[in-house]
């Protein structure tokens, strides 16, 4: 049984946290993250969660308290926004490294500077090789279910890796819309208790974390790592084919959106994908081939999966919500680009957009596959929405 | 110990036996070895305290000689023995003194554990 | 309760042999004194330091008691952490194995470059949260592990490879942070500073913190023959001269209550430490002789004021003036 709720996506990220109710959070102010938290301590105050709230000095102590509440046996989540997770930065590595199956709601922002709290996907785009699992959403509802997910993703003991679960700043993080929460114990039942691997508190079996790796034994570790983020992507299909059981919701590594005949595809994550939506069916009620593919799934990155569903285009627009200032192109070009290498003939851009939270709207997402249709495709990415 | 395949590792880096560095060897490092004078030797127990390498044995509260497969040489001991109990003698000239049987059987005790 | 050394020789150490620090290393004494002191259950972290790096090189590891090391700058977040699941665990009782059952203690490690510098705002927020654990700074005046660098705790006028004697300047040209102080003023129930030399004293601060529930901060002289260019067996003379010099003093505040915890017989010069320490030999030579004369009106007064906060008589003056 589900019920309905209007929540923002914030709402839905500490909902679901409520009924995760996670041993250990600790945690840092940082717009646009700050209402996800307000809520969660309202649930810590009233004694409805049995967590400890950690409120740090600072996002790099937020980590590191995760770091060392994960590593002593608690399940634990914090939440955070670009800057602040730029001051985690070295911390995620380690998180990673260590094994530790921390879950974050991570609600994208611009990075400064200059200073901007609106948003785009610099934030977590930077963090993509840290070896933190990376989900999208598109609307409050992906909020909500992908924080569920990502708690059983983590701490399956093929993975053991920690989940950012990504939104958009504002636009999802401060929006009421219309979410469907599952019960309390069906949350529960479905994540199940958390044991963890070794912990520091088990007295009975002195562990070491976190020792010095040196030539010998450094890259075997790095190894076990890439391949943990390898078995991710069972895990992640077994689970939401758990969650589809659970609450009639289907997820995947990315959802396709009219792409089956499409002769032109639009790629992109995030928030956007819902103003893509709105294009695709303008475009596809004037009988053209278009579609969208969604990426919910970034880490692990489903190339195999991306090539069976793209390479049958004759042309790929990727959309970039962060740029690589590279003078070439946004990150999910670059790997959509190089996935799809060798496999298909389709021609592909690359459009960087909405950075610092400016608006897209139907009739850009149009003019995108405008320029496909007129093929005018281009080595380095296109700016759109921004003044010349 | 022998170097193990990335599958054969436990995740993480983790260390699942803390204290296994017994196996590891640092007596090699010493120039001077200390040699204790028990007809001296008061008990106080200092030395086995201060010892930075925990190379001193303690058995039924005596000081009970030195754990040579680990002890670096510093010299500590011998500053700090408030009766000139410790005298440190060149390692050339080890052949006065007895073998550490104790510590050559706690390294293959731990080395057994580890397997 | 009187440390006695003969009833904790049956403990075992739990800083096992086969660790990589220098011979003759001074901070690893402090900290298996530190651990030696403690009767109960206890889980530790440390920053990034000369200890992380000798007593933990994979496969093998020195400690006997559960260990983490997180990053440089975060020994005391991460230990904030770690009692937090400690608490939420116990409180659900999750707790694994006989843990459940048992009070255990918090211990938090970082040397000078990461406590005083890099890892400062950690500690001090961890400190101001009230987590219940102990801090311990093993201060050996530089960044000793990536090459004797100046820290916050480096004092004037000691050569570094940062802070070299050189022709024009010679070595720090700075005061030291006075990082006990500092700690104090964060009216946590327990600041102290010993040294390792002091066993008697370092270990009673430690099992008097360990009584104590919520935040302490214990700070540490503990020498780095490498760094002071001593000799390895002087690594404890030499930390004894720095509490005669009246330079490193020993002192505790309890609850807010300063309290002087030794006081020297006599006056002895700073130079009688600095003597002993080729860091220093530019300042011990005459053209130097304002800068001796410098440090010394520092640590009399630092002294002075320290007498003051304890309620101590005024001590022994220089003899000549």
């Amino acid at each position: 049984m589900s019920k309905v709720l209007p929540l923002t996506g914030n709402e839905a990220g500490a909902e679901a946290m409520r009924q995760i109710a996670p041993d250990v959070v600790a945690a840092y102010p940082i717009t646009p993250q700050t209402e996800l938290m307000h809520r969660f301590a309202d649930y810590v105050a009233d004694g409805v969660v049995p967590t400890e709230l950690i409120l740090v000095e600072s996002e790099h102590s937020a980590m590191s308290a995760c770091v060392g509440a994960s590593a002593a046996g608690a399940r634990v989540m914090t939440a955070t926004s670009s800057q602040g997770m730029a001051l985690m930065w070295e911390i995620l590595y380690i998180a990673a490294a260590l094994r530790q199956p921390i879950v974050m709601p991570l609600v994208n922002r611009a990075l400064s500077a200059p200073i901007n709290i609106h948003c785009d996907h610099s934030d977590s785009m930077g963090a993509r090789d840290t070896g933190w699992i990376q989900l999208y959403c598109e609307n409050c509802q992906e909020v909500y279910d992908n924080v569920v997910q990502a708690v059983k993703i983590a701490e399956d003991k093929d993975v053991l890796l920690p989940v950012m679960v990504c939104y958009d700043g504002f636009i999802l993080s401060h929006t009421v819309e219309r979410v469907e929460v599952l019960e309390d114990h069906e949350v529960k039942e479905f994540i199940g208790p958390y044991v963890a691997d070794r912990p520091l508190l088990d007295l009975d079996h002195p562990v070491t974390y976190g020792p010095l790796d040196l030539q010998d034994y450094y890259f075997e570790h790095k190894r076990q790592e890439a391949e943990a983020m390898r078995n991710c992507k069972p895990v992640i299909q077994r689970v939401a084919g758990e969650y589809e059981l659970l609450s009639g919701r289907k997820y995947g590594p990315f959802d396709e959106y009219f792409t089956q005949d499409a002769e032109h595809i639009m790629v992109c994550l995030g928030s956007a994908a819902g103003t893509a939506k709105a294009a695709v069916d303008e475009l596809r009620d004037a009988g053209e081939k278009v579609g969208l593919l969604k990426l919910r799934v970034f880490r692990p990155f489903p190339a195999e999966e991306l090539i069976a569903a793209l390479s049958h285009a004759k042309g790929i627009a990727v959309m970039d919500r962060a740029d690589g200032v590279n003078s070439i192109g946004g990150p999910v070009f670059s790997e959509i680009r190089a996935a799809v290498y060798g496999h298909s003939s389709a021609k592909i851009s690359n459009y960087i957009y909405g950075l610092g939270g400016r608006d897209i709207d139907i009739d850009m997402m149009k003019s995108v596959f405008q320029d496909m249709k007129d093929g005018k495709y281009a080595e380095q990415a296109y700016y759109i929405g921004v003044r010349e | 110990m022998p170097e193990k395949g990335w599958r054969e590792l436990p995740i993480g880096g983790k260390i699942l036996q803390g204290g296994n560095s017994v196996e590891y060897e640092t007596g090699s490092w010493r120039t001077y070895r200390p040699v204790v004078d028990k007809a001296k030797c008061i008990n106080c127990m200092r030395c086995w305290l201060l010892c930075p390498d925990s190379a001193i044995y303690a058995e039924g509260e005596e000081m009970a000689g030195y754990d040579y497969m680990h002890c670096k040489g510093c010299g500590i001991c011998e500053e700090i023995c408030p009766v000139d109990a410790i005298e440190m003698v060149l390692e050339s000239e080890k052949d006065k003194i007895p073998a550490d049987e104790r510590g050559v059987k706690a390294i293959e005790e731990a080395r057994e554990k580890a397997k | 309760m009187a440390i006695k050394l003969k009833e904790l020789s049956h403990r075992e150490s739990r800083v096992a042999p086969g660790h990589r620090a220098c011979a003759g290393c001074g901070s690893i004494i402090a900290i298996k004194e530190v651990l030696m002191a403690v009767e109960q259950p206890v889980v530790i972290s440390f920053a990034t330091g000369c200890l992380e790096v000798a007593t933990t090189i994979f496969p093998y590891s020195a400690w006997r008691v559960p260990y983490i090391h997180c990053a440089f700058e975060n020994s005391a977040a991460v230990m904030s952490g770690v009692e937090a699941a400690y608490l939420s665990l116990k409180k659900q009782g999750k707790l694994p194995g006989e843990s459940g059952n048992k009070d255990i203690k918090f211990i938090a490690f970082g040397g000078d470059g990461g406590t005083y510098d890099i890892g400062f705002q950690a500690l001090s927020g961890a400190m101001e949260r009230g987590h219940d654990m102990l801090y311990v700074c093993y201060d050996n005046q530089a960044y000793m592990n990536t090459g004797i660098q100046r820290s916050g705790s480096t004092p004037r006028g000691a050569a570094t490879s940062t802070s070299p004697a050189g022709r024009v300047i010679p070595g720090k040209t700075q005061f030291r942070k006075d990082l006990t102080k500092i700690m104090a003023a964060h009216d946590i129930p327990y600041v102290a500073q010993s040294t390792p030399d002091r066993w008697r004293d370092l270990m009673t601060k430690v099992q008097k913190a360990m009584e104590i529930k919520g935040p302490k901060f214990l700070n540490i002289l503990s020498s780095c023959f490498r760094g002071w260019r001593c000799e390895p067996q002087e690594s404890l003379e030499v930390t004894n001269l720095a509490v005669e010099t009246r330079f490193w003093p020993l002192y505790e505040v309890e609850n807010g209550k300063w309290k002087l915890n030794y006081k020297p017989k006599k006056h002895v010069p700073i130079e009688e430490w600095m003597k002993l320490q080729r860091r220093f030999q530019h300042i011990l030579k005459p053209q130097n002789k304002h800068l001796l004369e410098e440090i010394q009106r520092d640590i009399d007064r630092r002294w002075d004021e320290l007498l003051f906060l304890c309620g101590e008589e005024a001590g022994p003056k220089p003899e000549q003036s």
